[in-house]
């Protein structure tokens, strides 16, 4: 370290590429002060690499003895700027890059960007497109606290929960595999309705997880809520009240285990949750464990909208109309995926020109949506997934900004780790269940 | 919506919106030319207020706005109501007033900032000299109302009060739209990079950021950076 204020300024060399930094340890040979042997004070990088913060997320312990004095988050390591990439690609296109932001809740970004592009176009979504979409984001929850429970759980020691989780969560892929040609990333739900009806054999796969999966639960729960390791590793660990959550912006699951039974499908219905019955799971405890609760709560209730949504099913198209919207493709599911239907190409190639101008000029280019700005909130397993989407009345997104709960949450990090042990950054770390691709986007 | 009747392509001018007009799908006008050479400018331009009543809630929220905070003329001057959204103008060194008397008056009740963001409007108005913009977003869990603030800053002078003393939650919000579009919000406690590296230079989300790359040949056709790439206007 030089004698220089500025951490930086340790070590560069110019050379034929321009100046080159060496970086060293930045300020933190200041952080700790005094005699290193004979304090008691210790300053723990814990990340960007490590098994539980939950993909690339460094924490900056500082200790004293076994107690965190001080909990600094270090996010950025997964910036893509898939928010700057969207205003060079068109609306339709924006739905590929948005499903890759929170990669555990695809089909609520492909939801919530489209719910906000069609409220700026003054669309209504065909009644099966919106039934559908419910059905794959109420899948798509239970994956996603499936995958929460896993990864908890194996955090905290309980390697069977890892084990039971994934693999109830691969059933789920397989069904999304089945009726988008992909496990993740889908770019399934698209401006105007969903890209392709559900496949045949999907309602009945549906099914059958419907009927295994109420037994699954009460074994995890069989599994971890007797379990002393368990409660002592979660209960009374991570604790937030309902006025914390709200100044530091918390929601989902994290503020409905404080008490408030804040969920936007009641509080705010959107794609028709105000028809559907069920029931908002809440706890008062504010802790790891009221958290573990509401999720499981969370579960059965998907499970019952997933059945609604399967019985409320009616033939009928799953994307508008409007010619001038809806992707010229009739897209078919092969062997290889989604893709362009034969039939489709056969036609705009060998029988009419106006269908391949339609094509070529739609794909290309996109539809105008109407200039004005839109905030279209919905609730991700994580809590309220809000997307700003602004537009200019052009063919691409001006700005699409988008409100992840994940990002919002971490915030709430060192307020719920200060003061406590070490070994409870893990457990309250992982009850906020932060993804980091959507935190950094 | 009314302007909707003729597709989303149809655009009618809408003088209380103030958006532009546009006629056809495909944005055909003057030369018919779409694919960017022919010089087609689209000024995106400003909105502007609508007529009272507001409709819906929106009416009761400006109402108790007005009675709980006396400067509410200096301070707000334009109030959009567009797609059943209510857009509150905001003076730059207002935003703080105006967002306590929106948390703390009982008729108001705004406990939740849900986002803040930015969004810079380059050359979206020649006379504007404001061209960086901050959306707020304000949710009343009380009322369940929403209700939307912006206010909009000058780049040789991007200075916007902090809400953080108001909304705990504005702190990483308030960095991020710092880190993209270089806001300034005064009062912040640690106004620093956080999705950029600390050492980067510039803005990223700026509309003039500079997107880099360099041209890429194949098949012997030659591919342009993605900034000088033709794009439909």
């Amino acid at each position: 370290m030089t004698t220089s204020t500025d951490p930086y300024a340790a070590g560069s060399r110019e050379t034929t590429e321009g100046r080159v930094y060496t970086v060293t340890g930045g300020d933190w040979d200041t952080i700790p002060g005094g005699d290193p042997l004979h304090e008691e004070r210790l300053v723990v990088n814990m990340g960007p690499q490590h098994p539980s913060t939950h993909g690339v997320l460094r924490l900056v312990l500082e200790l004293e003895g076994e107690t965190v004095t001080e909990a600094r988050t270090v996010i950025g390591y997964l910036h893509t700027g898939i928010e700057k990439t969207t205003e060079y690609r068109n609306w339709t296109q924006g739905t590929t890059l948005v499903t890759r932001m929170d990669y555990l809740s695809n089909i609520f970004n492909e939801t919530g960007y489209c719910l906000a592009v069609e409220k700026l176009l003054g669309v209504e979504v065909p009644e099966r497109a919106t039934t559908i979409r419910v059905l794959m984001m109420e899948l798509q929850r239970v994956s996603s606290h499936l995958v929460w429970l896993a990864t908890t759980g194996m955090e905290l020691g309980a390697l069977s929960m890892m084990i039971y989780g994934f693999r109830e969560r691969e059933f789920i892929l397989d069904i999304f595999e089945l009726i988008t040609g992909l496990r993740m990333n889908m770019a399934y739900v698209r401006p105007g309705g969903v890209a392709i009806d559900l496949a045949p054999g999907a309602e009945a796969k549906i099914r059958e997880f419907l009927a295994f999966m109420p037994k699954r639960l009460a074994e995890y729960e069989d599994l971890l809520t007797g379990n002393p390791i368990w409660q002592r590793r979660t209960q009374d660990v991570g604790y937030r009240d309902v006025t914390g959550c709200i100044a530091l912006g918390t929601t989902g699951p994290v503020l409905r285990a404080a008490g408030l039974p804040w969920d936007l499908r009641k509080t705010e219905p959107y794609c028709g949750y105000e028809n559907y019955e069920f029931d908002v799971p809440t706890r008062t405890s504010g802790d790891v464990w009221g958290r573990y609760h509401v999720r499981l709560g969370e579960m059965r209730e998907s499970l019952k909208l997933i059945e609604q949504a399967l019985d409320r099913l009616k033939p009928g198209p799953v994307m508008v109309e409007d010619k001038k919207i809806a992707w010229p493709a009739q897209l078919a599911l092969g062997a290889d995926g989604l893709g362009n239907s034969l039939e489709h190409v056969r036609k705009i190639m060998g029988q009419s020109m106006e269908a391949l101008i339609h094509h070529f000029k739609l794909v290309t280019e996109g539809f105008r949506v109407p200039a004005g700005q839109v905030y279209v909130p919905i609730e991700s397993p994580r809590g309220e997934m809000g997307f700003h989407v602004i537009s200019d009345g052009g063919t691409r997104p001006y700005r699409v900004h988008v409100r992840d709960p994940s990002f919002v949450n971490l915030q709430a990090f060192p307020a719920m780790v200060e003061g406590a042990p070490i070994a409870d950054v893990i457990a309250a770390g992982a009850s906020l269940d932060p993804v980091m691709g959507g935190v950094d986007r | 919506m009314s302007e909707m009747s003729e597709g989303p392509g149809a655009t009618a001018p809408d003088p209380e919106i103030g958006r532009t007009e546009q006629r056809g799908m495909f944005g055909v006008a003057g030369s018919g030319d779409t694919s960017g050479f022919g010089g087609l400018v689209r000024h995106r331009a400003d909105p502007h207020s609508s007529p009272a009543p507001y409709g819906g809630y929106f009416d009761e929220v400006t109402g108790a706005l007005q009675e709980a905070y006396p400067g509410f003329g200096e301070a707000i001057y334009r109030i959009v109501v567009d797609r059943g959204e209510l857009t509150l103008y905001v003076e730059p060194g207002k935003v703080l007033e105006v967002a306590r008397a929106l948390r703390d008056d009982p008729a108001l009740r705004f406990e939740l900032c849900s986002s803040v963001s930015g969004a810079d409007y380059l050359d979206a108005n020649p006379d504007d000299p404001n061209r960086l913009h901050v959306a707020y977003h304000l949710t009343s869990m009380t009322y369940r109302r929403r209700i939307r603030l912006e206010t909009a800053v000058p780049l040789d002078n991007p200075h916007v009060a902090s809400v953080t003393s108001i909304y705990p939650t504005a702190d990483w919000q308030e960095r991020e739209t710092w880190d993209m579009f270089g806001i300034i919000f005064d009062g912040h406690p640690a106004l620093t990079r956080i999705l950029m590296p600390d050492d980067w230079d510039g803005f990223p989300q700026r509309k003039d950021y500079p997107l880099g790359g360099v041209p890429v040949e194949y098949k012997g056709a030659e591919i342009p950076p993605p900034d000088t790439r033709r794009a439909y206007k």
